[in-house]
């Protein structure tokens, strides 16, 4: 049974229990700070760890031992006396550091004396032709479901795109007895020349040898196909076959389940309603805050752990957690900073938990063509906007996402941007002859997740309220 | 360099871009500075009333002048800027209200003001079927409505530049100063010199008018906004209330606009807000007792505009009383927008003939400094 958060204000409010937020609120808490954690999910895990604490799943190898390791820190930031709610969604964060919070239809109000934010990430948008039929899904969405119910596809399914979690997704589908009749490969073969300067570091990191085996591993029962250039799904109402061309082979083939993914890119949206400043990222292709090296953000007292402050995986997030959480404790509580892991020895840890983040971002670097769609692909879901319909308002005047809105009012959906702001971006940036920097991002407003009017409505009455009715 | 323009308008929102297509319509050719962009701030995220309602007198003759102007918006700028005509009703939630609505009408005609128009309960349960059964009447003005303010100012701005105006966005204008004879104002690398100037700076017009040496009582103010998803469609009219801050109104796409004035926190240094949430669920329990229908939409996006406000929250158009060749267009006090099109048409007049038969004499900026020694 959920309830709200016991008190109105609070040392420390984390955000999001993946490795970062679960690293972040037990190190606040073991130094005795006020520490609140404040999680959408049924239980805590984040996307890497979900439902560590619940999963139907128990033949350990399926999930890998990754996965297992989530369990750990469950219990360190349980007994660590932070208070943890679950189904709690954060629709605001301003720059007071006040906090609005979803919690069982109730929403409320906390304030912070620091804020950590550690949301995830988001998989990146692939913008086919045919990416919004039914039938095609993401491949973290087909991830939910094994984790969660341990669900996996039965009927003739492709998986599309390219990256880590990828090939991850397909060991666990396999491994749990579901079916994959194909994988479309698109990583670009000119990546691999790229990358090549970093493959050294990559080869002495933790995810060399586990991701090789992975891959030998679906590949000795699925047909691969690399390569590939182009990519459509197409079907009368819902996904029927799915065409792709790699060198000169062009393909035709039946699907009744396409997977997608192109790798996974910070989730901004809370943090940049608040104000905090993000850069565009050239390497990653995305925005990313800018940060020091505690995770701080340009917003004073608001810090960015994990794949939120950047891609980084979750060793670097659970590390990053706890160098966000050690600053705020030798900010509010220097003395109790002493009984904590010295920073030196985080950003030892950070140092090896990023070892190889070149190479996979380089290997990965998603190509343009499915970056940046054409015609009348789909952008915009929410307000069916097409990327000609983009272009056509860029033709008259529009010069970012926020003018664009304007014009289509794309982004102005329930998503908030989430599925087709950085195709905007990159698309605008294209037609403009701009970098993405200059074009800019849409500026992001509260509630970033829906709230009920009912609920708004019902919001505790302050004392500071009824004062101000009183002077009228 | 220095460009020459026969007139240097400082601020993009729906007063600059206005009077510089009016401007480019008398035959002249000025240059438009914004410094981020067109409808950036207030003009671009208002609620887009489009009301000649619960106006101050004084402002009644120039509202009338800007909705013919809004009557054919689409021959002046090629696009309908999302103007939509159903009314704009003021409802009286009890009978105290109700005689107020009764003497202001009375007022008006008194004036020779039709526009409003007082309606008993079955009237406005016939144009507002939702609203609820205590409500006992309340005011009418039938030709109002609503427009899209984004795509409007960027329509006003578009049409502009294509007769001519230069349009300078992302660069504010700096060093503001008349040398011999002529206004001067910086713009990045460049300058721009000119006979006229115009001071349509939105929030930022109030420290424009000090630096020439003529204060004026104007504080920033950013007006919340929230909008729902869609639900089905209930109203026609845009709605407000006599005594609680209140507005309403819902698209045709079926998603409603909550507004009434309740203020965020601005930064203007910033080109931020930060939202008040004790002030938004003021409107929301204000929704959720008057509109049962509404209480399980939700709430997608909620914003707030940076605007000025004066002291007495009427606007200043007009020449200035201090300089010659420079004349002031802000401090529209969180209504604006509708008088867009006419203060352009009106601007361009005193501009280029010199006056105009729109009678705009209590906005003038020495009201503020006739009483004062």
């Amino acid at each position: 049974m959920n309830v709200a958060p016991k008190r109105d204000s609070y040392d420390v409010v984390v955000i999001g229990a993946g490795p970062a937020g679960l690293a972040a609120a037990a190190t606040a808490a073991e130094a005795d700070l006020s520490t609140l954690l404040l999680d959408e999910n049924a239980g805590p895990g984040g996307q890497v760890w979900r439902a560590i604490a619940s999963t139907p799943v128990t033949e350990r190898d399926r999930l890998g031992s990754d996965y297992w390791a989530g369990a750990e820190l469950v219990r360190a930031v349980r007994t660590s006396g932070a208070e943890i709610i679950q189904r709690a969604t954060v629709w605001s964060l301003d720059r007071h550091l006040e906090v609005g919070v979803s919690i069982d239809g109730a929403s409320s109000l906390v304030k912070a004396r620091r804020v950590i934010l550690a949301t995830g990430a988001l998989e990146r948008p692939f913008p086919i032709p045919g990416w919004t039929l039914p039938g095609v899904m993401t491949a973290g969405a087909a991830q939910t479901m094994l984790k969660s119910s341990g669900l996996v596809p039965d009927g003739q399914t492709v998986i599309a795109g390219q990256g880590p979690l990828l090939w991850l997704l397909a060991a666990q589908i396999l491994r749990l007895g579901g079916r994959i009749d194909r994988i479309l490969d698109t990583t670009e073969r000119r990546n691999y020349f790229a990358a090549l300067p970093h493959a050294f570091a990559f080869m002495t990191s933790p995810y060399f040898a586990k991701g090789l085996a992975m891959m030998r591993e679906v590949r000795a029962k699925v047909p691969v196909v690399t390569g590939v250039s182009e990519l459509s799904a197409a079907g009368d109402g819902r996904l029927a076959t799915v065409t792709y061309a790699a060198g000169s082979r062009r393909e035709t083939i039946p699907a009744e389940l396409l997977l997608l993914h192109q790798g996974v890119v910070p989730n901004v949206n809370l943090a940049m309603a608040a104000g905090v400043e993000h850069r565009w990222d050239d390497l990653q292709l995305c925005w990313s805050p800018a940060l020091d090296h505690n995770g701080s953000t340009s917003v004073e007292g608001i810090a960015i752990a994990g794949d939120g402050a950047g891609i980084g995986g979750a060793e670097a997030a659970l590390v990053r957690g706890r160098i966000a959480a050690r600053a705020a404790v030798e900010a509010l509580a220097p003395a109790a900073a002493a009984t904590l892991a010295p920073m030196a020895t985080f950003r030892a840890s950070l140092a090896q938990a990023e070892r190889g983040r070149a190479f996979l971002d380089t290997l990965f670097r998603p190509a343009r063509q499915f970056r940046i769609p054409s015609g009348d692909t789909i952008v915009c879901r929410c307000e069916e906007v097409t990327a000609k319909d983009i272009l056509d308002a860029v033709a008259i005047g529009a010069t970012g996402p926020n003018q664009l809105k304007a014009y289509r009012r794309s982004g102005m959906g329930p998503c908030q941007g989430r599925l087709c702001g950085l195709t905007v971006t990159e698309l605008m940036a294209q037609a403009r002859g701009k970098n993405p920097q200059e074009i800019g991002y849409y500026r992001l407003r509260a509630p970033v997740k829906p709230i009920t009017l009912a609920e708004l409505a019902a919001m505790p009455k302050t004392e500071a309220d009824v004062q101000a009715v009183v002077r009228g | 360099m220095t460009k020459l323009a026969d007139a240097i308008i400082v601020g993009g929102g729906i007063h600059g871009c206005s009077t510089a297509l009016h401007m480019c319509l008398a035959g002249m050719k000025p240059v438009l500075i914004e410094k981020d962009y067109a409808g950036r701030h207030a003009s671009g995220v208002n609620a887009g009333g489009v009301r000649q309602l619960a106006r101050h007198v004084a402002e009644i003759p120039l509202s009338i002048r800007s909705m013919g102007i809004w009557e054919r918006i689409e021959e002046l700028v090629d696009d309908t800027c999302g103007f939509e005509s159903h009314g704009q009703v003021l409802v009286a939630e009890n009978d105290a209200e109700f005689d107020a609505c009764r003497a202001r009408v009375a007022e008006l005609n008194a004036l020779g003001f039709t526009h409003e128009e007082l309606i008993d309960g079955p009237e406005l349960r016939r144009l507002v079927p939702a609203v609820a059964e205590s409500c006992p009447g309340g005011v009418v003005s039938r030709r109002d409505g609503a427009a899209d303010p984004a795509r409007t100012t960027t329509a006003f701005r578009r049409k502009a530049a294509a007769l001519g105006a230069t349009v300078c966005e992302g660069v504010a204008a700096t060093n503001i100063r008349k040398e011999d004879g002529l206004w001067r104002v910086d713009v990045g690398a460049d300058s721009y010199a000119g006979p006229v100037l115009v001071n349509a700076a939105g929030a930022w017009a109030g420290g424009i008018a000090a630096a020439l040496g003529e204060p004026v009582p104007v504080e920033t103010v950013a007006p919340m906004l929230m909008i729902t998803s869609r639900v089905p469609h209930f109203i026609d009219p845009v709605v407000i209330l006599r005594g609680r801050k209140l507005s309403f109104k819902q698209f045709a796409d079926g998603t409603v606009l909550i507004g009434g004035g309740h203020l965020a926190t601005p930064d203007q240094d910033r080109n931020e807000t930060v939202l008040d949430w004790r002030g938004l669920a003021i409107s929301a329990r204000t929704v959720f007792e008057l509109f049962p229908v509404m209480r399980s939409a939700t709430i997608v996006r909620a914003w707030a505009g940076i605007e000025a406000r004066t002291r007495d929250e009427l606007p200043v158009l007009g020449p200035s009383a201090r300089h010659s060749g420079l004349y002031h267009q802000f401090g529209f006090s969180l209504h604006g927008f509708q008088l867009g099109p006419g203060a352009g048409a009106v601007m361009t007049e005193l501009i280029a003939n010199g006056g105009t038969q729109t009678r705009i004499g209590d906005l003038s900026i020495d009201r503020f400094h006739r009483s004062t020694p």
